[in-house]
């Protein structure tokens, strides 16, 4: 191991042990009305696990998130690409798009829910445009930044369109690109899950506001501790792949 | 006004017509959406007749309060920080995965500690809005000339006169970046938090009109909240550009 990485590893190994000990120390402070002190709560969440109505739940906000996050990239990366490549309609579009960035977005989930009714389509929704802006926004970035000369050697090279993203202007982006991915994921993730707890049956979003509404402690506590343990994970390995890239391309 | 001002208000105005159109043909029908010309309409009703102005001002002096907290503990927590390498280090990975945990997950918590007041919803918008005010203050202050902080030392200025005279108003333009997300945040948490459980406010108002089928009131409500955030987010927009724009960048 790097002595660079060696640092981190350490840095988020006092990171956990000190969010431990606040939260310890907090229990002790609450007292059993509001919270569980860790141990119990790794140890309820573990006797959860092996419950079918958990997997379940888990599974349906997996695959709500992969679609919404899928539809979120691919909307992201046609709508940046697009703008990338016309100045009139990125200098139109562009203020629009970080306005719109800038709203709650969770003030519209009224206006979704008469749209796509209760349940899959709409949590699906609400992911996606949590997610589609910044993926566009990053994109566009990146496809305005690349070097001319990058463009010139294509077109000297007689590419089209396709071969030109596919073999030029995607590789150059990438890094940008995958930033925008990785703010995405996060914002999709939170998008399908506040759309579950208003807006679902199923799903751990859902999970969490019943488990809110009945006052039960040691089930809020378990999936919250679900949902920032994967989080947390997933993003420090995104951003880990993400500073990579920024260093090498 | 410029030709692009003119493009961007012809689509929205095109945007607008669009729905208008929709909603007269039938395609999206009057128990999911009310013309536009409706909403401004009830819109204007209901501002003129006053029946929502204490949920109104609950919601914004919620929010005001929430950024202004966030904002003030942002900016001291990210100065004291940035003279403490070793603990922004271990910090640095709560920063980078801090916005993809879902932190409404916390609000049963913060009721059971503050009650089931306007404080857990304060509670809720500050904590989503003050982490972007910290990593971005940090940002500006990373970037200050190490020949400002040396004439500080050569004034003989103390750690509290550095920072209020020399190294924030140099980082400014990145404080109101963070400004402007700690906005948006704001809103978000306490509308968010008003949806979840709550006695009032516009979040409130909103999900009750839901609930009902009061589209003339759901639709202005959430019209309302949005042109609130654009306007804040266009105004701090504008006031940054004109800061590094005195700054020649």
């Amino acid at each position: 191991m790097s002595s660079a990485a060696m640092k981190s590893a350490r840095n988020a190994l006092v990171l956990i042990a000190g969010l431990l000990a606040a939260w310890q120390a907090l229990y002790w402070f609450v007292g059993d009305a509001a919270l569980r002190p860790p141990l119990v709560t790794v140890q309820y969440t573990a006797r959860l696990m092996t419950t079918d109505a958990f997997w379940m739940h888990l599974s349906e906000t997996l695959q709500a998130f992969a679609v919404a996050l899928s539809i979120a990239v691919a909307a992201g990366l046609v709508i940046g690409f697009g703008l990338g490549f016309h100045k009139l309609s990125a200098q139109v579009f562009e203020p629009m798009l970080v306005a719109v960035y800038s709203i709650p977005k969770i003030t519209l989930y009224p206006i979704l829910l008469l749209a796509f009714g209760l349940g899959m389509p709409a949590k699906i929704a609400f992911g996606a445009i949590h997610g589609i802006i910044p993926v566009a926004l990053f994109t566009l970035n990146a496809v305005r930044n690349i070097k001319p000369i990058l463009v010139k050697t294509g077109r000297v090279h007689g590419l089209g369109p396709f071969e030109m993203i596919r073999s030029i202007l995607f590789p150059a982006a990438l890094p940008e690109i995958f930033t925008g991915f990785r703010v995405g994921f996060a914002l999709t993730l939170i998008g399908t899950l506040l759309g579950e707890m208003f807006a679902a049956q199923r799903g751990l979003g859902y999970l969490l506001m019943t488990a809110i509404g009945l006052h039960n402690v040691e089930l809020i506590m378990a999936v919250t501790l679900l949902l920032v343990v994967f989080a947390a994970t997933v993003s420090a390995g995104l951003l880990a792949i993400d500073r990579w890239l920024h260093r090498h391309i | 006004m410029s030709r692009i001002a003119v493009y961007r208000v012809l689509v929205i105005a095109a945007a607008v017509l669009l729905l208008e159109l929709l909603c007269y043909v039938g395609v999206i029908d009057r128990i999911t959406m009310q013309p536009p010309h409706r909403i401004l309409r009830d819109l204007a009703l209901i501002l003129i007749s006053g029946k929502q102005n204490a949920a109104i001002l609950k919601t914004l002096s919620n929010a005001s309060i929430a950024f202004g907290l966030a904002l003030f503990v942002g900016v001291a927590t990210a100065v004291v920080l940035h003279g403490y390498r070793a603990l922004r280090e271990t910090l640095d990975p709560l920063f980078a995965t801090y916005y993809a945990i879902p932190v409404f997950a916390f609000y049963p918590l913060l009721i059971v500690l503050l009650g089931l007041g306007d404080a857990p919803q304060i509670g809720i918008g500050f904590m989503l809005g003050v982490v972007a005010v910290i990593v971005n203050t940090l940002n500006g202050l990373d970037r200050v000339p190490r020949v400002l902080r040396k004439t500080a030392r050569i004034q003989r200025l103390g750690t509290i006169e550095t920072a209020l005279t020399v190294t924030l108003p140099y980082a400014a333009p990145y404080v109101l970046t963070g400004a402007k997300f700690a906005v948006a945040y704001s809103l978000i948490g306490i509308i968010g938090a008003e949806f979840i459980m709550s006695r009032g406010g516009m979040g409130y108002e909103i999900s009750f009109a839901y609930n009902n089928f009061d589209n003339a009131t759901m639709y202005p409500l959430i019209v309302l909240i949005l042109v609130v955030s654009i306007s804040i987010n266009t105004g701090l927009s504008r006031w940054e550009k004109l800061l590094l724009a005195r700054r020649g960048q």
